[in-house]
C-alpha cells in the first residue's frame, strides 16, 4: 500500500482532492489502535462502527463533488469529559460510568461539520485533577515512549492517542497544565488557547474559571488548524469571547523577526538541568531568527501554585456538587435521600478528587472564605497585573512546559503537593487567562521529549503560533 | 470578626464538619488520611502571608465579560424523554429520589 498522508492537514487535502479516501486513512488508524491500544490504553471507549460510517458518508460526498470540510476525513480523538450525543462520556470517573449525554459539546458539533472523524474517547485523571492518568478509576495510560512512565495528564489518554499514531489530532481540556504537560511529556504539540476563545458548552466542568479545551497534533500547523476550527463565538458558553477565530494557519510560517521574547529571570526553580538547557538553545534559535530576547520579571508567579490549589478546588467542589445520584450516573441504594447523597459520592469519587471537594468545600465554608479562597483572588490578581507589566515589553514569554520529563510509574502518588509541581509552569497562563502551548524542543534525561512553553497576552495566539512555527523548524533539526 | 489566619491547622473535627457539607461520607481511617493530606496543602498556603494584599482587588474573571443575555425568544431544549433515560430512577416524567425528611 502507498503510504498514506499523515498530518491533519495532509489528509484533508488528500481527502479532499480524491487521491485517498477517509475510509483507508481511518483503517490505518484503527490498525495502529489494534496493535498497540492494548499497552497504551490511551481510550476509554473506541467509537470504530460510527468511524467507518462517517468516513464512508465523506468519501460519498467527495465520489458526488459535494463540498467537504478543512479536516475532511482526519481522525480525531475526543478527551472523555467533552460531551458526545448518545456516545459514553464518563470523566473516567464510577460515579459517571454508562452516561450517554443528550446532547453534543459544541467543539464536538464544530470539528464533526469540519469533516473530521471520532475514532474514541480518551482517558483522563478523574474529572480532569491529575497530572498523570493515574487518577482514572479505569487504569493509568501508558506513555506510548516508554510504557514504564506515565503520559502525563490530566488529557494523558489524549496526548498519548496522537503520539502512538492512534489519531492525527485530539482535543484536550487544560484547567492549570492539563494539555501542555502532557504533550510535553508525549513530544507533541499542545495548545491551551486564550479563556473564552474556545467555547466550554458540554465540557464537563472542573473549575470553570479556569478550564479551557484544546488541540494536541503532531504539528504546530495541525494545531493552528484545529484551533481555528473551534474556536469562535457560541452563544451557548455565557464566557466566550464575542469574536471570531483567528487566522493562525498563516502566522505560523510568518517568522519570529523583530518580535521581542521574555526570559523570566525569576522563574521558580526545581527544573531538570536538561529541561534548563533545552529552554536556553530555544532562545539561541529564536535570537538567530531574528527575535529580541528581554530579561523581564513575574516576582508573583511563586505563588501561582498556591492560589490555584485553593481556587481549583474551591470551583470544583461547587461544580461536582451535580452528582448526587439523581439525574445521572451511579445512585447507592439508600432509603434516605441524605444518605443516598453521601453514599453516592463516597462510592462514585476516587481519592484526589474526594481530596479536592473536601479541600475546596473547606475553603468555601464560613469563617474561612476570606482567609483562603479571598486571598487566592488577590494572589491571581497580581499573577495578571505581572504578566500585564511584562507584556508591555515583550510580544510572547518562553519558559519550560513541566520541570520534568516523563516520570514513572507510582513516582509522585503518595504526595499530592509532588504531583502538583508537575504544574508550576503552566498555571500562570490560567490564572491570567491567557494562552499558552507547548512545542516538542529535543530531548532531555532517558532521551525523553522537552517541550517548550510559549505565552501570549490574552487574544495572543498569532504572535505564539508565529514563535512555535520557529521552534518547531529548529526542533526538526535537533533529532 | 477577625478571620482566621490562613495558618490554622485543619483538625480532624473539621475534616468530618466538611465531609458533611460535602455530602461524602468518609470512614475513620479516611478522616485521619484527608486531615493530614489538607493540613500538608494548606500549609503551603501560609507562604502566601509573605504578600501585602490590602489593596489588591480580587480577580473573579479570566476575560472580563458582563451582562450576557440572548434575547427573550424560544428556543430548541433537551428531549426530556431523553433526559430522564439517563437518570438512576425515573417515574411519570420526573426523577424519582428516596425518602425526603421521613415523607413517603
Amino acid at each position: 500500500m502507498a503510504s498514506l498522508p499523515t498530518t491533519a492537514a495532509e489528509i484533508a487535502a488528500a481527502v479532499s482532492s480524491g487521491s485517498v479516501t477517509a475510509s483507508e486513512v481511518l483503517e490505518q488508524h484503527l490498525a495502529a489502535i489494534t496493535a498497540r491500544e492494548t499497552d497504551v490504553h490511551a481510550f476509554n471507549l473506541i467509537t470504530t462502527d460510527t468511524a467507518r460510517q462517517h468516513a464512508s458518508r465523506i468519501d460519498a460526498d467527495v465520489a458526488a463533488g459535494k463540498p467537504v470540510g478543512v479536516l475532511a476525513g482526519v481522525p480525531l480523538a475526543l478527551k472523555d469529559n467533552m460531551c458526545t450525543h448518545g456516545v459514553e462520556t464518563t470523566c473516567s470517573s464510577r460515579i459517571l460510568q454508562g452516561w450517554k449525554p443528550p446532547y453534543d459539546a459544541t467543539v464536538v458539533q464544530r470539528l464533526r461539520d469540519a469533516g473530521a472523524i471520532m475514532v474514541g474517547k480518551t482517558n483522563l485523571d478523574e474529572f480532569a485533577m491529575g497530572s498523570s492518568t493515574e487518577n482514572s478509576a479505569f487504569g493509568p495510560t501508558k506513555n506510548p515512549l516508554d510504557l514504564s512512565r506515565v503520559p502525563g495528564g490530566s488529557s494523558g489518554g489524549s496526548a498519548a492517542a496522537v503520539a502512538a499514531g492512534f489519531s492525527a489530532v485530539s482535543l484536550g481540556s487544560d484547567t492549570g497544565g492539563s494539555i501542555r504537560q502532557p504533550a510535553a511529556l508525549c513530544g507533541v504539540v499542545g495548545v491551551k488557547p486564550t479563556y473564552g476563545l474556545v467555547s466550554r458548552y458540554g465540557l464537563v466542568a472542573f473549575a470553570s474559571s479556569l478550564d479551557q479545551i484544546g488541540p494536541f497534533a503532531n504539528t504546530v500547523y495541525d494545531a493552528a488548524l484545529v484551533t481555528e476550527v473551534i474556536a469562535g463565538h457560541d452563544s451557548m458558553d455565557s464566557t466566550s469571547i464575542p469574536q471570531p477565530a483567528p487566522n493562525l494557519r498563516s502566522a505560523v510560517s510568518q517568522g519570529v523577526a523583530r518580535m521581542r521574547i521574555g526570559r523570566v529571570t525569576d522563574l521558580p526553580g526545581g527544573a531538570e538541568p536538561e529541561v534548563m538547557q533545552r529552554l536556553e538553545d530555544a532562545f539561541e534559535v529564536l535570537a538567530a531568527a531574528g527575535a529580541e530576547i528581554v530579561d523581564v520579571t513575574l516576582p508573583s508567579i511563586e505563588y501561582a501554585l498556591t492560589a490555584y490549589y485553593l481556587i481549583a478546588p474551591a470551583e470544583a467542589s461547587s461544580n461536582l456538587a451535580r452528582y448526587d445520584g439523581v439525574r445521572y450516573g451511579l445512585r447507592a441504594p439508600a432509603s434516605e435521600v441524605n444518605a443516598m447523597y453521601g453514599a453516592t459520592r463516597a462510592a462514585g469519587f476516587g481519592d484526589e478528587v474526594k481530596r479536592r471537594i473536601m479541600l475546596g468545600t473547606y475553603a468555601l465554608s464560613a469563617g474561612y472564605f476570606d482567609a483562603y479562597y479571598g486571598k487566592a483572588l488577590k494572589v491571581r490578581r497580581l499573577i495578571a497585573d505581572d504578566f500585564d507589566r511584562a507584556y508591555t515589553q515583550v510580544d510572547a514569554i518562553l519558559t519550560p512546559t513541566s520541570p520534568m520529563v516523563a516520570f514513572p510509574f507510582g513516582d509522585k502518588v503518595e504526595d499530592p503537593m509532588a504531583m502538583y509541581l508537575c504544574d508550576v509552569y503552566t498555571i500562570p497562563s490560567n490564572l491570567a487567562g491567557h494562552p499558552a502551548m507547548s512545542v516538542p524542543f529535543g530531548t532531555g534525561a532517558h532521551k525523553l521529549p522537552v517541550g517548550i512553553q510559549i505565552m501570549a497576552p490574552a487574544l495572543g495566539e498569532i504572535p505564539m503560533f508565529r514563535v512555535a512555527g520557529v521552534l518547531e523548524d529548529a526542533a526538526r533539526g535537533l533529532s | 470578626m477577625a478571620s482566621p489566619s490562613s495558618g490554622s491547622s485543619i483538625s480532624a473535627a473539621d475534616v468530618i464538619k466538611v465531609s458533611r457539607l460535602a455530602r461524602l461520607d468518609i470512614d475513620d481511617a479516611q478522616v485521619e488520611h484527608f486531615t493530614q493530606q489538607l493540613a500538608k496543602v494548606l500549609e503551603h498556603f501560609t507562604d502566601v502571608d509573605a504578600l501585602d494584599l490590602s489593596d489588591v482587588q480580587p480577580m473573579t474573571q479570566a476575560y472580563p465579560l458582563s451582562n450576557v443575555l440572548r434575547q427573550d425568544v424560544e428556543q430548541p431544549c433537551l428531549d426530556r424523554d431523553e433526559v430522564l433515560a439517563a437518570a438512576p430512577h425515573a417515574e411519570d416524567g420526573r426523577f424519582r429520589v428516596p425518602t425526603i425528611n421521613g415523607e413517603a
